[in-house]
């Protein structure tokens, strides 16, 4: 097989098993909707910054616990037959287009829930969509190498945690800051600068991801 | 004599700068006044960082390479050396942000970046801890340092540069060089600079030293 239909067949098999048990997503779902209710519990109103800001802040913590997961069913012997018959950048690639895919769905619902409860005008819709979607692809982008590393070093949320953080900040002041511009109701001529430099940090993360997974698969 | 060379040149350096910049004739700007002599400590320190960070992320390749573990020692010797010389960095800073913008830590991107830039090598030793394999850990860690890298840069020369900041050559000013040296502080700072990058490799060399004669007495 070459790497595209491996790459093909490894996302595949993520969905299906993801399917049947339909347990990660769940529980990722409900829990972006019940951190929406507590934050619409204790603010009532907020202004347009805090608004946004707290949209991001959700939308992190998800992302975090839901990428957490990615390496959690690849252990031991089970790696060992992916290793055998797969190349490690086909697992890598498919692991960012499955979690890509997690994170759209996750985005668009807590999207949609969060601008149910909490009401807040949208200076320029466009924009702000293309940041969350800009945003979720460099969460899974970033956290998926993340979860890797932290899978290699037991798994614990912890180092998940303080590896994650200083590598997504950069990003999310980057997506704070777009989808900030968006709210006020920003031209897409404004916000091409951001645009490209979120762009080019994805393509910088997947590149390295691709050349160091290799390294870090083998044991 | 042939291998320490260097070191001399190094203190030679430092100490020639610290006199010339301290007594040296320096333009009267405003604001900066007399504070503009801290252009030979505070930039520095980031120049000897960033040399240092960069060292550690070759070592960590060449680990990967390679699998010896001398250097993967280098690489973390060199973290270390760096932090030491991003903490100078930010107490040398904090002063001279206290007189020119009259607050020790102004909302800057700059500033936060370097912050923030810390916590990630922190996390890097954290890491470290955590693996109790040495192969493992080294090989771990140095896939973290490699990944963390660019990011790294996007936050400390990329980041400021998109947004206001105080700091000079970001977000639209115009740059230190430009604006505020003269040809009397051009000297001492290439000098300043060099050799405090050069005090850095040796800090580095000497800890990576220790490290493997401890590291040959703890194994068996």
């Amino acid at each position: 097989m070459n790497l595209f239909s491996q790459v093909k067949t490894l996302v595949y098999k993520d969905v299906v098993l993801e399917w049947r048990s339909k347990y990660a997503i769940n529980s990722i779902l409900l829990y972006v909707v019940s951190t929406v209710f507590v934050c619409y519990q204790s603010f009532k109103s907020v202004d347009s910054t805090v608004w946004n800001t707290l949209f991001w802040i959700i939308l992190l913590f998800a992302a975090i616990n839901a990428m957490n997961r990615s390496f959690l069913q690849e252990t031991g012997n089970r790696q060992l037959y992916y290793y055998s018959i797969v190349s490690p950048k086909a697992i890598i690639l498919a692991k960012i287009i499955y979690n890509a895919l997690l994170m759209f769905l996750l985005s668009a619902t807590a999207f949609i829930v969060y601008n149910l409860i909490f009401k807040n005008d949208i200076g320029n819709l466009t924009i702000y969509l293309v940041s969350v979607f800009l945003g979720s692809l460099s969460f899974a982008t970033v956290f998926t190498m993340v979860a890797g590393i932290s899978a290699k070093a037991g798994n614990n949320s912890t180092i998940m945690a303080i590896l994650s953080f200083p590598v997504i900040i950069p990003l999310l002041i980057i997506l704070i800051k777009l989808s900030h511009n968006a709210v006020l109701g920003a031209t897409i001529a404004v916000s091409w600068g951001d645009i490209g430099v979120l762009l080019a940090i994805n393509v910088v993360t997947i590149a390295i991801s691709l050349l160091l997974f290799p390294y870090l698969w083998r044991d | 004599m042939k291998k320490i060379w260097w070191k001399i040149l190094a203190v030679l350096m430092v100490a020639g700068s610290i006199v010339a910049g301290l007594l040296g004739p320096v333009p009267e700007l405003p604001i900066l006044n007399e504070t503009i002599r801290n252009v030979y400590f505070h930039v520095p320190m980031w120049f000897t960082m960033v040399f240092l960070y960069l060292i550690s992320v070759i070592y960590s390749i060449k680990y990967l390479n390679t699998n010896n573990r001398n250097y993967d020692l280098m690489a973390v010797e060199a973290v270390n050396t760096g932090i030491l010389f991003c903490a100078c960095g930010l107490l040398t800073g904090m002063l001279w942000a206290n007189i020119t913008w009259g607050d020790p830590w102004p909302n800057d991107p700059k500033l936060n970046g370097s912050a923030i830039a810390t916590l990630m090598y922190l996390a890097y030793l954290v890491l470290r801890n955590a693996l109790e394999e040495e192969q493992k850990r080294a090989k771990i860690s140095a896939i973290y340092n490699i990944f963390a890298f660019p990011i790294m840069l996007v936050l400390l020369y990329i980041l400021p540069k998109m947004t206001d900041s105080l700091h000079p050559g970001n977000g639209g000013n115009s740059t230190f060089g430009d604006l505020d040296m003269d040809n009397n502080i051009r000297p001492i700072f290439y000098t300043a600079v060099i050799g405090w990058i050069l005090i850095g490799a040796w800090i580095t060399s000497l800890r990576y030293r220790v490290r493997l004669i401890d590291d040959k007495k703890n194994s068996f």
